[in-house]
Formats: C-alpha cells, sequence, structure tokens
C-alpha cells in the first residue's frame, strides 16, 4: 500500500495578486513523503521564498493553477493559522522584531492556540514551561532568550535559531525553512542544523530553500532541486548540490555561483 | 454653558482675600475670552460647541447608593479620595496611611496653609485658556496633597471622581494642588469614571504640581468616564533642582477629552516623563496638548505618546517643547506614534519646537500607521488566528507606555480595558 505523501505539490502556477502580469511560479510539481530532506536551491528572483510563502498561506499570491495537497488534504482554503496548526511550519528568512510581546507569551498563545485547533485542553503555565524547557535544550537556545521580546534585538544567529526552536515546541511536521543559512556564520549554522537534525525522526519532514549549497552540508537532504524562472529545471540526489557548488548556476542560464 | 456651573463668589464668606481675587480675576479673564473656538490655533482641532450647548449645574440629586468596587483599582493599596459629581464624600473616602508629613485634605480647607496663596493659581493663571479660567474661577472640590520636606507619602493617593447623576447635566471643575517639598515622594492618581454609559457630565479639572529640589512625584490621569461624557484636564508641573516627575495620562472613555499636560522645568538637571496614551472608538474625541518648557539648564524631557483609533474616532497630538535661553544643556525627545484601525479614524499630529539656547539636543517625530500586515502574517504563521494576532500587535503597540509606569496595579487594570476596548480580541490573554 502506498503512503500518502506529506507534500504534493502538482503543477502550480502563481502571481502576484497586485500585479497579475507577474508570474512567478510556472507549473512546480514536487512531492515529500514523511520523513524526508528535499532542498529547493535556485539563484535570486527564481521564486523561491515564493514558494515558501505560498506553502504558508500569504494572500500576497494568487494561485492561477495547479494544487498543494497537505497529508492528501488541498490547502486552498485554509489561512495561514489552520496551516500551522494542521502542522505545516515557515522558518522565515527575515523573522519580524515585535517589540511588547514577550517570546514567552507569543509561543504559549501559539501552542495553546494549535492545542484548541486539535480539541484538547490548553496546557497550564507550568506544563507549558516544562515543554519550553525541554525543547530550548534540544535545539541549543538560552532559555533566557524567552524573556525577551519576540526577535526584538536578536541577532542573526539567534533569530534563525528561534525559528527552529518554535517549530520544534509547535511540534509541526512539515519545517520549510526559508533560507535559514543566510547571514550565519559557520558555528551559527551548525547550531541551527543541529537543531534541524535533532527533530528528524522518519516522520517528520524538511524542505530547505536556499541559494548555497553550504547548508547541505549539515543538513544532508534526501532530494535536490534547481528552481529556475519558477520551474524545477532539474532534481537529483545530494550529489546535484555537489556539482552546483562547483559550477554555480551557469548550466541553468544563471550567472550566479552557489558558494559563498 | 451658564455661568451656573461656577461656584458662587458670594456663597464662600470663609475664604481668604486673596482666594477671592484669583477667583474675581480669573472670572474676568474667562468673561473676557470666553470658550475657545477653532480658531484659537491651540484648539484648531477640537470643537467644543457640544459642550458649551449644554445646560450644566453645579450639582443635582445624587444617591447615597453608590458601590465603588467597580471602581476600585484591584490590589492597590492606596488612599482614597472619592468626589461624586464633584463633591467630596467624607464617608467613603479614606485618607489614613499616608504616613508622617504628609497633608491630604480638601483644598477649600487648606487655603490658609503656609505657601498655599502663593501657589495656588501660580501655575494655571499664566496659561490664556478658557476652561482653565472657569476652574480658577470656580475651584471649590480637590485636594491638597503636601508632603514635607524629606517625607515620602506611605501610599499612593486614589482621587476618584465618579459621574452618577443621570438627569441632569453636572460640571464639576476639580482643583488639585500637589506639594512635593525637597526630596519628598508622592503618587497620585486621577480617575475619572461614571457609573454608567449613559451619563453626560463635565470635568473641566485643573492640577498644579510643585515639585521642589530632589522631590519624586508620579502622577496618573485615568480618563474611563462615559463616551457621553466630557473631560478637559489639565496638569500644570513646576519642577525644582534635580526633581523628577512622571505623568502618565491614560484616555480610555468620553465623547471629548482635552488633556493638557504644561510642565516647566524650572531647576537644573530637573527630569520629567510625560507618557500618555489614548485609544478611541466609536465617534470620540481625544486631543492632548502637551507644553514643555525649559527653564533651567541641563534638564531632561521625555514624551512619549501613542494612540489607537478605531471606527470615526479623532485623535490630536500638539506637542510643543520651548527651551528658553536659560535652558543651556536641555535634552528634550518627543515621540507620537499613532494607529489607525479603521478607514475612517483620524489622527492630527503637530510636532512643535521653540527653542531660544544654542546647545541644546531635542528630538521630535510624529508617526501614524496600521497594523503591520508583516507582523500579522508571522503570528498567523504560529498559529494565531487574524483576530487574536491583531489584538496582541496592538496591545504590543502600546505596551511600552504601561511598562514605564510604576504601579503594577494601574498598568495591570489599564491594559486589561485597553485589550477589552480592542475589536474581537476575545481570545486574548495577555499578562502584564
Amino acid at each position: 500500500m502506498s503512503q500518502t505523501p506529506l507534500l504534493k505539490i502538482s503543477n502550480l502556477h502563481v502571481r502576484l495578486e497586485d500585479d497579475p502580469a507577474v508570474e512567478i511560479l510556472r507549473g512546480i510539481d514536487l512531492t515529500i513523503m514523511p520523513g524526508e530532506v528535499h532542498s529547493i536551491m535556485g539563484p535570486n528572483g527564481s521564486g523561491k521564498s515564493t514558494l515558501a510563502q505560498v506553502l504558508a498561506g500569504k494572500d500576497d499570491y494568487e494561485i492561477t493553477e495547479g494544487s498543494i495537497e497537505f497529508n492528501g488534504e488541498d490547502l486552498d482554503d485554509l489561512g495561514p493559522d489552520e496551516r500551522a496548526n494542521a502542522g505545516i511550519f515557515l522558518a522565515f528568512q527575515y523573522p519580524v522584531e515585535i517589540p511588547g510581546v514577550s517570546a514567552m507569551q507569543f509561543l504559549k498563545a501559539a501552542v495553546n492556540a494549535k492545542r484548541v485547533f486539535e480539541g484538547k485542553d490548553e496546557l497550564n503555565a507550568g506544563a507549558l514551561l516544562k515543554h519550553f524547557r525541554a525543547k530550548a535544550d534540544q535545539i541549543y537556545v538560552p532559555f533566557e532568550m524567552l524573556k525577551r521580546n519576540v526577535n526584538e534585538g536578536f541577532s542573526g544567529g539567534e533569530k534563525k535559531r528561534f525559528e527552529i526552536f518554535q517549530m520544534a515546541v509547535l511540534d509541526s511536521v512539515l519545517g520549510i525553512l526559508d533560507e535559514s543559512d543566510s547571514g550565519l556564520d559557520i558555528d551559527a549554522l551548525k547550531i541551527v542544523s543541529e537543531g534541524v537534525n535533532s527533530m528528524r525522526d522518519g516522520h517528520r519532514a524538511f524542505l530547505l530553500i536556499t541559494h548555497y549549497q553550504r547548508l547541505l552540508d549539515y543538513i544532508v537532504p534526501d532530494q535536490v532541486h534547481v528552481l529556475v524562472k519558477g520551474r524545477i529545471v532539474k532534481s537529483g540526489g545530494k550529489e546535484l548540490a555537489m556539482e552546483l557548488e562547483e559550477n554555480g548556476y551557469a548550466p541553468f542560464g544563471v550567472n550566479e555561483p552557489a558558494t559563498v | 454653558m451658564t455661568m451656573q456651573s461656577t461656584v458662587e463668589i458670594e456663597a464662600m464668606p470663609e475664604q481668604p482675600q486673596w482666594a477671592r481675587e484669583l477667583r474675581e480675576s480669573a472670572r474676568a479673564r474667562f468673561d473676557k475670552i470666553g470658550y475657545p473656538s477653532t480658531a484659537d490655533e491651540r484648539w484648531r482641532f477640537t470643537n467644543v460647541d457640544a459642550i458649551t450647548r449644554i445646560e450644566w449645574a453645579a450639582d443635582g440629586p445624587t444617591s447615597d447608593d453608590i458601590n465603588l468596587d467597580p471602581f476600585q483599582i484591584p490590589d492597590l493599596d492606596a488612599a482614597l479620595a472619592v468626589f461624586i459629581d464633584g463633591q467630596l464624600r467624607a464617608d467613603l473616602s479614606d485618607l489614613s496611611g499616608l504616613g508622617e508629613g504628609v497633608v491630604c485634605e480638601p483644598l477649600i480647607e487648606a487655603l490658609s496653609r503656609t505657601g498655599v496663596a502663593d501657589r495656588l493659581g501660580a501655575q494655571s493663571a499664566t496659561l490664556t485658556d478658557g476652561f482653565t479660567a472657569l476652574n480658577d474661577a470656580s475651584f471649590g472640590s480637590g485636594l491638597y496633597i503636601e508632603v514635607q520636606e524629606g517625607f515620602a507619602a506611605h501610599r499612593p493617593i486614589h482621587v476618584l471622581s465618579l459621574a452618577t447623576s443621570g438627569d441632569t447635566p453636572i460640571a464639576a471643575h476639580p482643583r488639585n494642588l500637589i506639594v512635593a517639598g525637597k526630596n519628598a515622594r508622592v503618587q497620585v492618581i486621577e480617575h475619572y469614571n461614571a457609573v454608567s454609559d449613559e451619563i453626560v457630565n463635565l470635568n473641566n479639572a485643573v492640577t498644579e504640581v510643585f515639585a521642589d529640589e530632589d522631590a519624586f512625584v508620579e502622577h496618573y490621569l485615568l480618563e474611563r468616564e462615559s463616551e457621553r461624557g466630557y473631560n478637559i484636564s489639565t496638569l500644570f508641573i513646576r519642577q525644582g533642582a534635580r526633581s523628577v516627575v512622571h505623568s502618565h495620562t491614560v484616555l480610555l472613555g468620553g465623547a471629548i477629552v482635552r488633556n493638557n499636560v504644561v510642565p516647566t522645568l524650572a531647576g537644573e538637571k530637573a527630569h520629567c516623563l510625560i507618557n500618555g496614551l489614548y485609544v478611541a472608538h466609536n465617534e470620540q474625541h481625544l486631543d492632548n496638548q502637551m507644553r514643555v518648557r525649559h527653564a533651567a539648564p541641563n534638564c531632561e524631557s521625555r514624551q512619549y505618546y501613542k494612540g489607537i483609533m478605531n471606527d470615526k474616532s479623532r485623535g490630536v497630538f500638539t506637542g510643543r517643547i520651548i527651551v528658553d535661553k536659560a535652558g543651556q544643556g536641555t535634552d528634550a525627545i518627543q515621540t507620537n506614534r499613532n494607529m489607525l484601525l479603521s478607514d475612517d479614524a483620524r489622527v492630527n499630529a503637530r510636532p512643535q519646537l521653540e527653542i531660544y539656547a544654542d546647545d541644546v539636543k531635542c528630538t521630535h517625530g510624529a508617526t501614524t500607521g496600521r497594523v503591520d500586515d508583516e507582523a500579522v502574517f508571522y503570528f498567523r504563521s504560529r498559529g494565531l488566528s487574524e483576530e487574536v494576532a491583531r489584538a496582541m500587535l496592538i496591545y504590543a503597540f502600546a505596551a511600552e507606555g504601561f511598562d514605564r509606569m510604576q504601579l503594577a496595579p494601574v498598568r495591570r487594570l489599564l491594559a486589561a480595558e485597553m485589550i477589552a476596548k480592542l475589536p474581537r480580541a476575545e481570545g486574548l490573554s495577555i499578562e502584564v
């Protein structure tokens, strides 16, 4: 009996809501099975981040053709919050700073929103703290970070680590990492990668969106896809990332390297 | 408004001569200038015709059966002075527990105390404003609070003015005089509220604060009256050297509210914090006028005012920093930020600088925006509903203003009230 894909994107065409003449994704097909790690690599402007945002339900985009199924269900009618509660997590390329809301407050609200969505009782403060502490240890996040305001004054590395921590706290099953490696030094990259690897359990899947091959040294993908001008032009195993490291995106008509 | 709303001068035989003169000259001033019109630059955005059209009474039938519980500040251990429709109710008040060196009594009984003649009206009479003149001419109710040199009031003083008269619109002219001697400390909460949403009343309040050298005064103005009520509140502050005064204003109620804060930094190295939040919905009109004068060297002033406007409401912020020639080394910051929650809400923000000294650091700025869509998406992508996301972000916008308040119970109450006023915020739980 065949397994249901965790994510199945079929012939996805997307354009900008505000500027319908601009088609950003032009027929994407992608299937991710539970437990798999896929990477989408592409040069600037290829549509990588758009794909991430469309998956998370951002309404700046219009899907003109094709479909996205998550666990066999069409995502079309679900808002970003429902997708999150169903298990999709987008780690932002640029996490938003929110002065005035502590990370703790924010995560308590998020965890309990998901529990309500699942028909469970809300967790009390004690249970939430225990949960946060366990995840902080797992993702190498200092617990003190939770007392600060959401992303406010966080360094680039802290922001990315806090994103991964949120995914662990929310226990999401699909993590979409939108250029989580950008702007990180090697040490920060390692910490983020270890956090991701600690969540790989044969069920949880990841979609790593990146310009650079470097991240894939630390989080080894099952499949690599090259996205150029809104289309996946080549798919392969992790060796494809090596090819890109060597030749950049030149073979795909874009003169950009894939190394930092 | 008719002059019925002023206290009859002849009806107060025991008052000292100076008080009589103060009232008489104020009445002459009022007769000359009258109520402000929108032709007056300082009142350009606030039309008070709705106030002056009403036949106000000075008093009316009040109920003895008043439950104060809903108007207390939970968990706040404070002395309490209760004014019902402008009249002090000693039976409902408790001014005990303030400690040695503290005087807290009805102003009208304190007129012969040392220093009162010199201070009462010393600041208010300098402002050419009809409402202030009317208060000067009418003062009767209100408190005299004095903390003598080196003493600290053991509890904050909660001055609760409650409007209860449903049938007769009552105008009151609360008048407080707060004197903090050298190195003295006091916290005062001026709180305006009404027993129902239907009450039409006017509070035309004036408070004068004198903070001597090294004194600390924290003053709160909480405006929670009915949305059919009117409030004109003016806070004058005169600061001596190294004194620290914090003024917090939170406007939630009222149909038309005008909040004037007029500090003069008159002694070297004085510090003044002017912190405010106005949250309006429906057709509320909330106007804030700051006039900060640096009259001595090396003083600091910090103005942080934020507005949240929904529906067809309107906010006004005018902030003027005046630096006298004597104000060398002034360090003044003024910010006004507004968040509009609807297409019909409006705000007028006017930051103004008037500088006569050459060695000064003054920054000012005003912004008006909406809830950040990127932040809403971020919160929604973590599973929070759009309503909760928006409410959290609006709360977050206001939060830093609450953080500046030293009295946690006041902070908690106001934050909860503000949240309750936000659209569809039922799902929001915030710990303050």
